[in-house]
């Protein structure tokens, strides 16, 4: 079953006189979060279940927006009955900080001049993320998630609180994530990057003061990173070479193939939802990610016995199964409790979001056996 | 739990650091985390038994024993369990190397080939036994590699492997009694526990 209409709530964590202080050594205030909950917090508060989002996600993620009608990003498995059952855990989603729907950001305005931050904005960190979380958390009267479960950069963000605060995650559930990118994952978010800051009209990251956007770069942007989130096959399936609206090929340069228009549809309705500045600041945050690193992770997570439930897709070429393995390979020998499936899907990287078969009985069953042992931990 | 289960968790230390490979639906590395005080991994491939075993809390890895056991690290776990799954891999040569890298001890079980009851289906009935302990048909069995123990004892030994322990068991899977040796084992155990270091 579906939620109904969610309520967004919007909530200041930050002030002044207790400024966010970032892992880069600068505050930040205010900051204010966007966030939803489904589901009701048990009397003892041990029901609760972050869901955490990817890069362009936001923080309704089930149910029918109020405003627009939206369904939730995440709706096939958040809802009563479903795998995260609303009807017996306590479901909170937040916007991203740096990210652009409703969580302060780079397109906020500076208090210090009264303009948007831009390229003022202060990089970030995943922990930096986590911080923000952790406090939306206090303010709703949790201390201890049941569970945490996210996928991609939301999968990398649970992989982020587990490590730092074990003892505040009882349950990690990590899908098509990674726990360090590749040179090549790098090297696609650099291109993005590139096709933003290059266009002319991001004028230095000011563009919010003016009339113009890097729509153009904007687009080109999302529009690779979509290559990278479909497999081959995916590709293939939806479109092969089809041509858009004719029989016979234009032979110009204009949108000719189906893939073509599609394409150019995701990078051009991105627009609508997305602001540049967000995209910069939080793919870079990725491109630094690596929990592992500090040594004394691991032992903590094995000390804290939190439970890993990692899940990876056959044909997720963006962050492959040899990500997640080495997430398992690292969390098994350092003697932390983890499952891990490979889920066999066409659909690459975007299948953490779809519903192939075994994926969701799997989250099922490891949330299942979360609720039932609540408590005893 | 299968009776078979009970024997083998009886020849692993209390306190041990598992790693169950073909741990099927996990009730063995429960059985062992609840009341041996062990901690461990299963590892599986038949997916409605790695989702019993998620259910169960046991921590299960999906991977296929027969070719990706280089992901476990050198002597990484007190012991490494085989139970009823040596006779379905395709390279058990290679998979008791492996475990014996990976293990500080192995206990690795299997039904009996050797087996009278067997002997006689072949000698005087001319078929491929089907019984209790082997009950598929020839050509839809998953043991593609059986052996009988004398067989079995070779490789170990082939492969640097000490038996340590040997428990012989019924057809129901309970420990035969009486002093049984080598050949008398070989002709009456349905199937047989072993308790290896190396």
């Amino acid at each position: 079953m579906s939620l109904g209409t969610t309520t967004p709530h919007r909530v200041l964590l930050f002030a002044e006189d207790d400024p966010l202080r970032l892992a880069g050594g600068r505050t930040l205030a205010p900051v204010e979060v966007a966030y939803e909950t489904y589901g009701s917090l048990d009397d003892v508060a041990d029901n609760a279940v972050f869901i955490i989002h990817a890069l362009t996600g936001d923080a309704h993620a089930a149910g029918v927006h109020p405003d627009d009608g939206r369904i939730g990003w995440w709706d096939n498995l958040i809802g009563p009955g479903r795998p995260v059952d609303t009807d017996r855990f306590f479901v909170v989603c937040a916007n991203l900080l740096g990210g652009c729907q409703g969580t302060t950001g780079p397109s906020s305005t500076d208090p210090a001049t009264g303009r948007p931050y831009g390229l003022d904005f202060p990089a970030l960190q995943m922990t930096d993320f986590v911080t923000v979380h952790r406090r939306l958390m206090r303010h709703l009267g949790v201390r201890r998630l049941l569970a945490a479960v996210g996928g991609s950069l939301g999968g990398m963000q649970v992989l982020q609180w587990a490590t730092e605060s074990p003892e505040e995650v009882t349950n990690a559930v990590v899908v098509a994530a990674s726990s360090r990118l590749s040179a090549q994952n790098i090297a696609f978010s650099a291109v993005a990057r590139e096709a933003i800051m290059r266009d002319r009209d991001f004028a230095g990251g000011r563009y919010l003061e003016g009339d113009r956007a890097p729509d153009i770069g904007l687009t080109i942007a999302r529009m690779m990173a979509h290559i990278t989130y479909l497999s081959d096959e995916a590709f293939t399936t939806k479109f092969d070479r089809r041509l858009q609206e004719r029989d016979t090929p234009a032979m110009g340069f204009g949108v000719d193939f189906q893939v073509e228009s599609y394409l150019r549809h995701q990078g051009e309705s991105f627009l609508d939802r997305f602001d540049a500045l967000s995209y910069l600041y939080l793919s870079r945050v990725m491109d630094y990610f690596d929990p592992f690193a500090d040594p004394a992770a691991v032992p903590r997570l094995a000390e804290a016995a939190t439970r890993f439930l990692v899940v990876s897709f056959d044909s997720d070429w963006r962050f492959s199964t040899a990500h997640s393995r080495r997430i398992v390979r690292t969390l098994e020998q350092g003697r932390v409790p983890v499952s891990f499936r490979e889920i066999r899907s066409p659909w690459g990287h975007d299948s953490f979001l779809l519903e192939p078969p075994g994926y969701h009985p799997t989250v099922r069953a490891f949330l299942d056996r979360a609720y039932d042992e609540r408590g005893s931990s | 739990m299968r009776p078979d289960l009970g024997v083998v968790a009886g020849l692993v230390p209390p306190g041990s650091r598992v790693l169950d490979l073909g741990c099927g639906a996990g009730e063995l590395l429960s059985h062992l985390e609840r009341g041996h005080g062990c901690t461990g991994t299963g590892v599986e491939i038949d997916e409605g038994s790695v989702l019993r075993a998620v259910r169960r809390g046991v921590p299960v890895i999906e991977l296929d024993v027969d070719t990706m056991l280089g992901e476990f690290a050198d002597a990484s776990y007190d012991v490494v369990i085989l139970s009823r799954t040596l006779q379905a891999l395709r390279r058990p040569a290679e998979v008791l190397a492996q475990i014996g890298r990976i293990g500080e001890r192995c206990v690795v079980s299997v039904p009996n080939f050797g087996l009278w009851k067997h002997r006689v289906s072949l000698l005087v009935r001319g078929r491929m036994p089907v019984s209790r302990e082997l009950p598929y048909p020839w050509f839809e069995t998953p043991n593609i590699h059986l052996s009988t123990l004398a067989d079995l004892e070779e490789l170990f030994a082939a492969t640097g492997l000490r038996v340590e322990k040997r428990l012989l068991l019924d057809e129901q899977g309970a420990l035969l009694g009486g002093r049984l040796g080598g050949r008398l084992g070989n002709l009456r155990a349905g199937a047989a526990a072993y308790l290896l270091t190396h």
